[in-house]
């Protein structure tokens, strides 16, 4: 097999080049954590050999199989949608009843399910001005959060903490936003500034944590989740009586949400948030491809040794990357607070911290990714409650089917791309050799 | 058993790592591959043994053409490989290593397998004792062990691939002997090298593979000077060529210098020396005694437990790799592809990978991105890169080129003192010669130049003094007119006569 991964972030890299490695596993050299015992050296001779063992030619393509292959798991995980919910429709499962003596009527209700069901979706999430401002402003959470995420993907760290970074940025920016006594042009600054910190303070925890004591993110991050929702968020809204807002005690504890004074303003239904996640992807942009500290942290990322050999401090990339990452969730839960001006509560955030992960596996770690895929789950969690509301009835949850089947399909990609190659009908050398040696 | 590769091709892409191999082996013949790195050896051999499979062509095993799918298929047809890097479970015994994968049934027979390798061993001269650990023998013996698994197997085709890589001129020499035992019991061996002093020495048939093709063979009795021109494509010096050193005041000194492992073990013991300006030292030693880790210290990148390390009188030894790059030492890793270059990142980024915070490469927090093209385009046309553009990511680039991607940055800027671990290895001869002349002209420049490297041709080729490693000491300095065998016997750990070399 020859096809060369994507650069889709942290691992795939390392086994785009061990499949033609002489000796598969034991040699193979993956920057890893592992500190390399005295007998490192001798794998050198290995690696150097891999380059003949290697295609040529690879960035273009690799781009063109990218963009192929997320199309593909796309369009699959549609598919696959729309078979559940004609399978799920009452209408259809009647007529699967007398199948064998009018298919018809099976094939004609199931395609009326799908299309009522996609085209509630499609005209709910862009149909109108105002179901594109819903999905920008839906959007813009994910795309910041993704950015984070993606952001340390780049330096070899898998941050699945943005749940956390984001409750905490929804803390302090509704705690300063309803607290705090400012005039409005500084009040609405200040409140994002705050939510930006907390999560830029709370990201930067794990990377410490690891940078000193080699801590691994994934286990810190997913405990500073527990700590962020079970621990500091249920302190809040149930024991501080600042917190919480007057005539709740005996329902679901909330704050108020933030005054008018600290929400983002609005053009056409779409709130400033929406610019700044914007602003924030080509920042990400900027600091991945034009600045020192961006090739610090995908040097690290890529091979940690060669990074420390170069004279670079993995601990401060760590650090700083989860700091940063942390901001950008951050900056995410000003979206809910300042932006959809949400009384902070126990499931405000819902699952937006991990969804940010799938934004980022769709996004390829990249930017752009992320904006797209950000902006494709937006119009799908917009548009995923019209289904429910259209005549076909169909249950909103298909939605987050849809969306776990795309990144399963992307986290696959060789299911995927085979089926790609089947359709275009293009041999591998594989086949080509079968085909040759036949 | 007769082998036969007819027409073998490999395509990966649009690139062609083997293009219509024609070879024969006879039974009890050994046949030498011979090649630059990137040249094919290595896909040609993973296609014999079913790791890789061919576009076109087929193999024949006594005219009969078969097919494999797997290094089972591979091995069931009677075809051994013994990887450079051994394929040995440490914990076990060499039995145990042995009936690894062939333990036949749920209940070990350790007394079988034990008589298996004593008779095997008895039978080809190995002396391997089955019951000693894999990791309390020497890395000879470890090689001797490989060789028995595959003779387990009832291989009737040997593929060595570099097997010299690993080993002290001593244990080359008993290899060969071994080599020669089992040609003699009928085995053909495939002997795959990039060293022409082994090819002569033991090869019956020799083959060159250049670019993918076989573009002749040779008799052993060729001069060394015509296989290296046929392996290159051009005449290549293979002597450095290089006047008395202008040896000036020592710049970097090691005084003491003791290292313990994280597992604990004392690696570099009490070792002290100094490195002169304009003046090559080699340290020269077999793998794993100690070297990879004193160099590290040098840098910064391990932190001695006693000792000191000085540059210019200075104490570096807790300064860590940024200042000390920044001091003014050049550094090349010994392990490439895992400490020099970033593989993703292209030729153009890896050229700045130690030198981008430098006002030349950036301003603030931004990165000069038109310096840094500029940097590369400089560097690829000064050394010689042969890469398709600066944007090609080096882990696609041939073995050499991606070390002269190292070379180059480090000596893109003014150095004080040069360290060069394995500056050569896997590196094609051609890219070898050109090595060796900019680290002489660094040399000349007043660059005080430590060479380590478990070539002795290479240490005789660029040294002006010759510090000898065994088990983390240096256990002698001695001058480059020494003999061969007596530099050997200093790696091999014999004590040296007093008062003898200088």
């Amino acid at each position: 097999m020859s096809e060369k991964d994507d650069k889709v972030p942290a691992e795939e890299s390392s086994p785009a080049e061990s499949p033609a490695r002489t000796d598969g596993p034991t040699a193979s050299s993956t920057s890893g954590e592992g500190e390399p015992g005295a007998k490192s050296g001798s794998e050198d001779a290995t690696a150097t050999k891999s380059p003949e063992t290697k295609p040529a030619g690879r960035s273009s393509s690799a781009l063109v199989d990218t963009v192929l292959t997320t199309a593909a798991a796309i369009f699959l995980a549609l598919v696959i949608g729309a078979v559940l919910m004609a399978l799920s429709n009452q209408e259809v499962i009647d007529s699967m009843g007398y199948f064998f003596v009018y298919p018809w009527d099976f094939f004609t209700r199931s395609f009326d399910v799908v299309t009522t069901s996609y085209g509630a979706l499609l005209k709910a999430s862009l149909g109108s001005g105002e179901a594109v401002s819903h999905t920008l402003n839906r959007a813009a959470p994910l795309i910041c959060a993704g950015l984070g995420v993606s952001l340390a993907f780049r330096s070899g760290l898998f941050n699945i903490g943005a749940q956390g970074q984001i409750i905490l940025g929804t803390l302090a920016a509704s705690y300063v936003g309803f607290t705090w006594d400012l005039p409005a042009v500084l009040l609405l600054p200040t409140s994002v500034l705050a939510g930006i910190l907390a999560g830029a303070l709370w990201g930067a925890i794990a990377g410490l944590l690891k940078a000193a004591t080699g801590a691994h993110e994934v286990i810190s991050t997913i405990m500073l989740n527990s700590i962020a929702a079970s621990g500091i968020l249920a302190y809040a809204l149930g024991e501080m009586k600042s917190f919480q807002r007057p005539g709740d005690e005996l329902g679901l504890p909330q704050s108020p949400p933030v005054p008018d004074s600290a929400a983002f303003p609005e053009v056409f239904g779409v709130h400033l948030g929406v610019l700044l996640a914007i602003l924030a992807a080509v920042v990400v942009w900027w600091l991945l491809t034009r600045s020192t500290l961006g090739f610090e942290l995908r040097s690290v990322g890529a091979n940690p040794d060669a990074s420390r050999t170069a004279g670079m401090s993995t601990g401060k990339v760590f650090i700083l990357t989860m700091a940063i990452a942390g901001a950008l969730s951050g900056l995410a839960a000003t979206m809910l607070i300042n932006g959809d001006q949400a009384s902070n509560n126990a499931s405000l955030v819902g699952t937006i911290g991990f969804d940010a992960i799938t934004v980022a596996l769709l996004g390829r770690g990249t930017p752009l990714g992320s904006v797209l895929a950000g902006l494709l789950f937006g119009a799908l969690a917009v548009g995923g409650g019209a289904m429910q509301t259209s005549s076909a009835g169909t249950a909103p949850e298909i939605v987050q089917v849809v969306q776990g089947l795309i990144v399963l399909f992307v986290a696959a990609p060789a299911a995927v791309r085979w089926l790609v190659r089947q359709r275009r009908k293009e041999p591998t050398d594989t086949f080509a050799a079968k085909e040759a040696t036949a | 058993m007769q082998l036969q590769i007819q027409g073998l091709t490999r395509r990966f892409g649009d690139f062609v790592a083997n293009d219509a191999i024609d070879l024969t082996i006879e039974p009890g013949e050994i046949h030498c591959l011979l090649g630059e790195n990137g040249a094919g050896k290595s896909t040609l051999m993973n296609m014999l043994y079913g790791l890789l499979e061919p576009s076109a062509g087929q193999i024949l095993l006594d005219g009969k053409p078969v097919h494999f799918n797997t290094p089972g298929d591979a091995i069931d047809a009677g075809i051994g490989m013994v990887h450079q890097h051994f394929m040995l479970v440490p914990v076990f015994t060499v039995a145990e290593n042995v009936m690894l994968g062939r333990e036949g049934g749920p209940i070990l027979n350790r007394k079988a397998a034990g008589q298996r390798v004593r008779d095997l061993s008895d039978r080809y001269g190995l002396h391997v004792d089955p019951k000693a650990l894999v990791e309390d023998i020497p890395v000879g013996v470890q090689q001797r062990v490989e060789i028995l698994k595959a003779l387990a197997n009832e291989a009737k085709v040997l593929i060595l691939d570099e097997p010299t890589a690993v080993l002290t001129p001593q244990e080359i020499d008993e290899l060969m002997e071994i080599m020669r035992q089992l040609k003699a019991q009928g085995t053909s061996i495939i002997f795959i090298t990039h060293k022409l002093r082994e090819v002569k020495a033991v090869g019956d048939k020799i083959s060159v593979i250049r670019r993918g093709k076989i573009v002749g063979t040779a008799d052993p009795s060729a001069s060394e000077a015509e296989l290296a021109e046929m392996m290159v494509g051009r005449e290549v010096n293979l002597v450095v060529d290089k006047d008395a050193p202008e040896v000036g005041q020592p710049v970097l000194e090691a005084r003491g210098v003791t290292i313990i492992d994280p597992r604990g073990h004392e690696v570099v013991k009490d070792v002290s020396f100094e490195a002169r300006a304009g003046e090559v030292l080699g340290i020269a030693g077999v793998q794993g005694n100690g070297q990879t880790e004193l160099i590290k210290s040098l840098l910064g990148l391990v932190r001695p437990s006693a000792g000191d390390i000085v540059l210019d009188g200075d104490s570096i030894a807790k300064h860590g790799p940024k200042r000390s790059l920044a001091a003014g030492i050049g550094y090349i890793p010994e392990d490439r592809s895992h400490d020099g270059y970033v593989a993703t990142f292209s030729v153009r980024e890896n050229l700045v990978l130690d030198l981008y915070r430098t006002p030349e490469f950036s301003s603030g927090p931004a990165l000069k991105l038109a310096a840094i093209e500029r940097n590369a385009d400089q560097r690829i046309a000064e050394f010689d890169i042969r890469t398709t553009s600066r944007e090609t990511p080096v882990g696609s680039l041939s073995g050499g080129n991606q070390q002269k991607v190292v070379v180059a940055r480090e000596f893109s800027r003014p150095l004080k003192v040069l360290i060069a671990s394995q500056p050569t290895r896997g590196v094609d001869v051609g890219s070898i010669e050109f090595i060796h002349k900019r680290i002489i002209e660094e040399r000349d420049r007043g660059t005080a130049v430590i060479i380590v490297s478990t070539e002795l041709d290479e240490i005789f080729a660029l040294s002006d003094r010759i510090a000898v490693m065994y088990d983390g000491r240096i256990v002698d300095t001695v001058s480059p007119d020494i003999e061969r065998e007596q530099i050997g016997l200093l790696m091999a750990g014999a004590v040296p006569e007093k008062g003898g070399a200088a």
